[in-house]
């Protein structure tokens, strides 16, 4: 009876899942002549991909994603021209307040380690510096870490625009569409089942964030995926107070304010995730230490209210690094997700890689450490 | 730690008021939350408070909230005063901000008695100072005897005729009242003229106010249409055509209705199920028989699930309160299905009042040039022109040019903004999707939730 009456769709590759990392996959792969599927079950970028907090960030990034995010950045830098859409990308400088001499110690020695691998972008900057972007800022606050030329921008503006570029370069979108399983067929093609039919390709791409840990199981590779839905509170406005995207040293927060005045507070107090309702969850009682840490860095925020707060859903990976590369198992098998909270900024230079990988059969940035074996060989240890 | 009840009751309107006076006279224990200070909503508002002149203003239906308050006070029910819920969790933890400092308290069972938000106006001009709401004319008389002159009336609705009367009463008759009923309305609603006769007393009613209008003089304009209010700083004056003719009012102020339509915000952050109603040109939430959203322990009663008025809004309200006494094991006296059969015969002037007034069909769809969502001041054809683009609905729609993300969470917009698109995309309004409603549901002051009170070990995050 559920036989679809549709004849299967074929493309060069299929990719599952519609937020930045499937969208800007499909760019590059279509902009290097491949046709390309995209299949989501909701909505493009309705995800962690469109209500994350829109940071650019080249800053404290893990050792092996500095690569991915320097590429990331360069086309940041002109992501105005390259999509026809500003996607509300602002340059304004990244930093990590420090309260405490250990603090800025653990900073320097970072700053030194960037150095010696030949990364000048995350420099340290004293306090009248910082005082320069910041303009109600504790007294505490002796130095801080940055990146100077890292920003921020819209991230639903920003996935709609990728999707839109992709599809003027003739990717296929289609949304609503559940992939609900996937099996190799003789002649080495991947069909995708789904309620509107089947799609084949010889390749497939993985991009579904918190959901691809069901098809990746399936597929013989097993990833211990975290649900995971960190929470943003946004305020009534304020004059302009704050030029920079900020965090500080032992509290978990992640404090912007936006060209119209309201600000966007992060920073990785969990709300309640829900994968299977496609809900995320506000708490209000753990945002207490958040609200507190605010106030007690930008003092003028305690005049300002809470006017709106979300969740977003997110795939954590338990090292906080996520599975990118080829399948070990399957020939034309790919993933890229598991971003832990952090993959926004990845999203534009993931994408080019991923097509290069896919399309040329290898890329010059090691993937290794995001090797989707490094759970199995763990699983094995065990 | 956390304090527990069988249930809350939000919002000390009619509905909530008899919902709370029998869940708790059947022994439950009930807490009532209530933004006011005083018990009564938006239609019995400061109704104990109100001397015998306010109360020959406001007229006998008013009176009649005095009754439903008394019984309230003389119930157990607890009342809380100054609460503005601005959370509910799945977990039924309910988050109100209450004199300066946020509490919380968790309740099996939960009824939403939020009433009616008045429908947006998006007419030129609109958001001019001066530009106010007939429901916001009447909160003032109710509250402050205060009346606004030089005003003008606009729109359409029984509404718009019961404070165009009181004004009258007040001694403040407004400059005109402007009626944008079309032509052909009544032949349209004659269909549903006999049953709406059910409750004759309604449509006696109605007609008396509108005549006790008309005798005292006020100019009355009916099937105005092209409606514009004018003025540069402030408004200057009032512009439509009627009657074959462009019309122009000199006034400072404008109190515009086109209707009434249910406050959704609770029943949507709680992602409960809703529909189109086609008759009352809104969403309501889909409710059961006894009044359960798709969330089994959440009730809505009165106007915040559909439009039904003071009287029916209590009744449903008082079927509610015992509902939940006889789940709970209390034995059922038979009063519930009188009060059906009472609600019933209420409800039957409906279908009629919502032929006759269905909203203007300008302001469902509202020029390109004219704001729709105030607080971020988005124009219909922003999100025209949003839709062009590919964003499939509301929500993305919002992303990207912020409709609905201001202080007042898409309350004023959301009907509108979710129509414009449906037109846009060619859709009927059935199809049309809504916001996804966030919390707060109001603003809360960031000192405020530094002081949440702690209510379970706090977990530490990890840093991203």
């Amino acid at each position: 009876m559920n036989a679809p009456s549709r004849p299967t769709r074929r493309a060069d590759i299929v990719i599952i899942g519609g937020g930045i990392h499937g969208c800007s996959a499909a760019l590059y792969l279509a902009q290097r002549g491949m046709s390309v599927i995209v299949l989501e079950k909701d909505s493009v970028g309705r995800h962690a991909s469109g209500v994350n907090a829109g940071g650019v960030r080249r800053l404290g990034r893990h050792l092996a994603e500095v690569p991915i995010s320097l590429r990331s950045m360069a086309i940041w830098h002109g992501v105005a021209d390259f999509l026809d859409d500003d996607c509300g990308f602002q340059v304004a400088p990244q930093m990590r307040l420090a309260r405490t001499e250990a603090d800025l110690a653990l900073m320097r020695a970072r700053v030194a380690q960037m150095q010696a691998l030949g990364y000048s972008h995350e420099v340290i900057i004293g306090s009248n510096e910082i005082r320069q972007h910041i303009h109600s800022l504790s007294d505490e606050v002796i130095g801080a870490i940055a990146c100077l030329d890292d920003g921020f921008a819209q991230p639903y503006q920003t996935t709609f625009a990728i999707q839109r570029k992709a599809k003027a370069l003739g990717a296929r979108f289609h949304e609503g569409v559940l992939a609900e399983q996937v099996a190799r067929d003789r002649g080495g093609d991947w069909q995708v089942t789904t309620p509107e039919g089947t799609f084949a390709a010889p390749r497939l791409l993985l991009t579904g964030g918190v959901w691809s840990g069901q098809l990746a199981a399936a597929l013989g590779e097993p990833v211990p995926i975290i649900p995971f839905a960190p929470m943003m509170l946004v305020t009534s406005r304020l004059r302009p107070f704050c030029h920079a995207v900020v965090g500080a040293a032992g509290v978990p927060l992640s404090f912007k304010q936006m060209p119209n005045g309201t600000v966007v507070i992060g920073g990785g107090r969990p709300g309640l995730p829900d994968p299977a309702t496609n809900r995320a969850e506000t708490v209000f009682h753990p945002l207490r230490m958040s609200a507190q840490a605010c106030i007690s860095l930008f003092p003028i925020m305690a005049e300002t209210s809470i006017v709106r707060t979300w969740a977003g859903l997110e795939a954590r990976m338990p090292d906080d690094i996520p599975v990118v590369g080829r399948s070990q198992l399957h020939e034309g098998l790919y993933y890229a997700f598991g971003f832990s909270g952090h993959g926004f900024q990845l999203g534009l230079g993931m994408g080019s890689i991923m097509a290069e990988l896919i399309a040329t059969g290898s890329t010059d940035v090691d993937l290794a450490p995001f090797s989707v074996g490094r759970f199995t060989s763990l699983q094995a240890a065990t | 730690m956390i304090r527990e009840v069988d249930v809350a009751v939000i919002g000390a309107g009619p509905a909530g008021l008899a919902a709370a006076t029998e869940a708790a006279g059947a022994g439950l224990s009930v807490v009532l939350l209530d933004e006011q200070p005083a018990p009564g909503g938006q239609i019995y508002r400061a109704v104990e408070g109100a001397d015998a002149g306010l109360m020959h203003i406001l007229g006998r239906d008013y009176a009649e909230g005095r009754a439903l308050v008394a019984a309230f006070r003389a119930s157990p029910a607890e009342y809380l005063p100054g609460a503005s819920v601005w959370n509910i969790g799945t977990d039924r933890l309910i988050d109100f901000s209450r004199g300066g400092a946020i509490a919380c308290l968790r309740a099996a069972s939960i009824v939403a008695a939020t009433g009616a938000l008045e429908r947006p106006c998006p007419i030129p001009g609109w958001t001019l100072p001066g530009v106010t709401t007939v429901g916001a004319l009447q909160i003032l008389l109710k509250t402050s005897a205060v009346v606004e002159d030089d005003l003008v009336l606009a729109g359409a609705g029984p509404l718009l005729w019961l404070v165009a009367s009181q004004l009258v009463a007040a001694g403040a008759p407004p400059r005109a009242v402007v009626e944008t009923v079309p032509k052909g309305r009544m032949s349209a609603a004659l269909s549903r003229l006999p049953g709406a006769l059910r409750s004759a007393g309604y449509l006696r009613k109605g007609l008396g106010l509108i005549a006790a209008v008309r005798r005292a003089g006020v100019a009355v304009h009916a099937h105005a249409e092209a409606l514009e209010v004018e003025g540069g700083a402030a408004v200057t004056g009032l512009r439509f055509r009627a009657g074959g003719r462009e019309h122009r009012i000199a006034c400072s102020a404008v109190g515009l209705h086109q209707g009434v339509i249910p406050n959704q915000q609770i029943s949507r952050l709680l992602r409960c199920d809703h529909v189109w109603d086609a008759a009352q040109h809104c969403f309501r939430p889909v409710l059961d028989a006894h009044f359960r959203t798709s969330v089994p322990w959440l009730h809505v009663v009165g106007d915040a699930g559909g439009i039904g008025g003071a009287r029916a809004a209590a009744l449903q309200g008082r079927i509610v309160g015992l509902d939940l006494a006889v789940r709970a094991g209390r034995p059922d006296d038979g009063r519930i299905g009188a009060l059906r059969a009472e609600l019933d015969r209420d409800l039957a002037v409906r279908p009629f009042l919502e032929a006759f007034y269905a909203p203007d069909p300008a302001i469902l769809n509202p020029a390109d040039s004219t704001i729709v969502c105030r607080c971020e001041e988005v124009t219909a054809g922003t999100v025209r022109a949003a839709v062009r683009l590919g964003a499939p609905g509301p929500n993305q729609v919002k992303s990207l040019i912020r409709t609905g993300m201001g202080p007042c969470q898409g309350r004023v917009c959301g009907v509108a903004v979710s129509t414009i698109i449906a037109a846009a995309q060619g859709a009927l309004p059935d199809r049309a999707d809504y916001y996804r409603i966030r919390p707060p549901l109001k603003p809360v002051p960031l000192t405020e939730l530094a002081a949440y009170p702690v209510i379970g070990p706090e977990v530490e995050a990890r840093e991203p």
